[in-house]
């Protein structure tokens, strides 16, 4: 025998489950989807309500005699303002400043919107920060421009490979790949002096900050499927990075 | 001088860090601002002649206590602040001299240089956790000694 629930609380359902796939989706950490989820549903008197999150799919019950759905997360990506959105939108639900159907209507606004900066923002923000890496690292300021260019071009092969293949891994090989090749060109060319300060500073936009700091807080709150998921994640992609670099320096 | 220039460049470097990480505009600047909080508190350190596992460890506990008390702040969630403050204290160097020894088949200084890179690492997890754990037991200092007060 199916269940079936009112048509109050397969929306109310609905709702939680959207909030929870916006925050995984989004980078969020496993244990921040599953209370969030938690919370929403307490407010609105499902206090058996349980939910199981993982990296790439979440399961939701409103309780005993209550529906259970799934909600699958093929994709995930880095947008922090989407996790404040969706973590302001169950706020004002738990404190009752909205009802329900307010706040789906507003999650499924956030999903739709596309808070990313402009692609040239971020390309920029990426040349500049490779730039800065450079003198972090005790690099000399003549090399600025060669980790400006190779950070700013390795960041759109990534974004290019990574639209056009679908696969992360291979666009962060191809833009390590290129981020090397620039900075070895720019230093034959007389453009550079350290080969290694250059590719150093401009491989960092690529770097996995979100997963490694994710992987760990997860492992602390228990969930142990999702911070060994995660810090694989953040393994090849820093894996992934090794190589592109490496197969340059191997000529 | 080029302890300033330093913390400018970090703070740039952090912001630009929240743009890729998209990070809300409001919130960018402070973004920045932990960053080079970190990084401040990471070079001070190592100029001191302190070894860079536990300057690492200072630095990363130091920007999560901040992002924290953004977190709260702002009432929004603590990693928007954090993720982008720790990407200067990643051991980017270490990991491109690991992968530089195996490539030229220097396998012993290569583990060498991965050890150090592991340890780094984990210096950076640690300081997060350990500051997680430690803000925790102060809020709760603070909400008993409120609840105290109103019952009394």
């Amino acid at each position: 025998m199916a269940l079936k629930g009112t048509k109050e609380e397969e929306l109310a359902i609905s709702c939680f489950l959207l909030a929870g796939r916006l925050l995984v989706q989004a980078g969020a950490e496993t244990y921040r989807a599953e209370d969030t989820m938690m919370r929403m549903a307490q407010s609105q008197n499902y206090m058996e309500a349980q939910s199981f999150v993982t990296p790439t799919g979440i399961i939701f019950s409103a309780g005993n005699e209550k529906p259970t759905r799934i909600a699958q997360i093929p994709s995930r990506t880095t947008d922090l303002e989407k996790i404040a959105n969706v973590n302001s939108i169950s706020r004002s639900l738990t404190a009752h400043d909205i009802t329900v159907i307010e706040a789906y209507e507003k999650l499924q606004i956030v999903e739709k919107t596309n808070f990313f900066f402009p692609v040239w923002v971020q390309i920029l923000a990426s040349a500049i920060a490779s730039a800065c890496f450079l003198i972090l690292f005790q690099g000399v300021w003549t090399d600025m421009p060669a980790a400006f260019v190779a950070g700013g071009v390795g960041f759109i092969v990534f974004i290019a490979i990574h639209s056009l293949t679908r696969v992360k891994f291979f666009g962060e090989f191809t833009g390590a790949l290129f981020v090397g090749i620039i900075a070895f060109l720019a230093v034959e060319w007389g453009f550079g002096t350290q080969l290694d300060k250059i590719i150093i500073g401009s491989v960092m936009p690529l770097v996995p900050g979100l997963p490694i700091a994710n992987a760990v807080r997860d492992l602390m709150a228990g969930h142990f499927v999702s911070g060994v998921a995660k810090g694989v994640e953040a393994f090849l992609t820093a894996s992934a990075i090794g190589a592109g670099v490496a197969l340059v320096l191997a000529f | 001088m080029e302890y300033i220039i330093q913390i400018i460049l970090s703070f740039i470097a952090t912001a630009a860090f929240g743009i890729i990480f998209n990070a809300p505009k409001k919130s960018l600047f402070h973004c920045g601002l932990v960053g080079a909080i970190g990084w401040g508190i990471y070079l001070g350190f190592t100029n001191q002649g302190v070894d860079i596992v536990p300057a690492s460890f200072a630095g990363s506990f130091v920007i999560a206590i901040v992002a924290h008390l953004y977190a709260k702040r702002f009432k929004m969630p603590m990693i928007i602040f954090s993720v982008a403050g720790i990407i200067p204290l990643v051991p980017g160097g270490m990991a491109y001299n690991t992968m530089r020894h195996i490539v030229e088949k220097d396998y012993t200084q290569g583990i060498e240089f991965a050890v150090k890179t592991s340890l780094v690492t984990g210096a950076i997890v640690m300081g997060l956790v350990f500051a997680e754990v430690f803000m925790q037991l102060i809020f709760n200092v603070i909400r008993r000694s409120k609840l105290t007060k109103k019952t009394s």
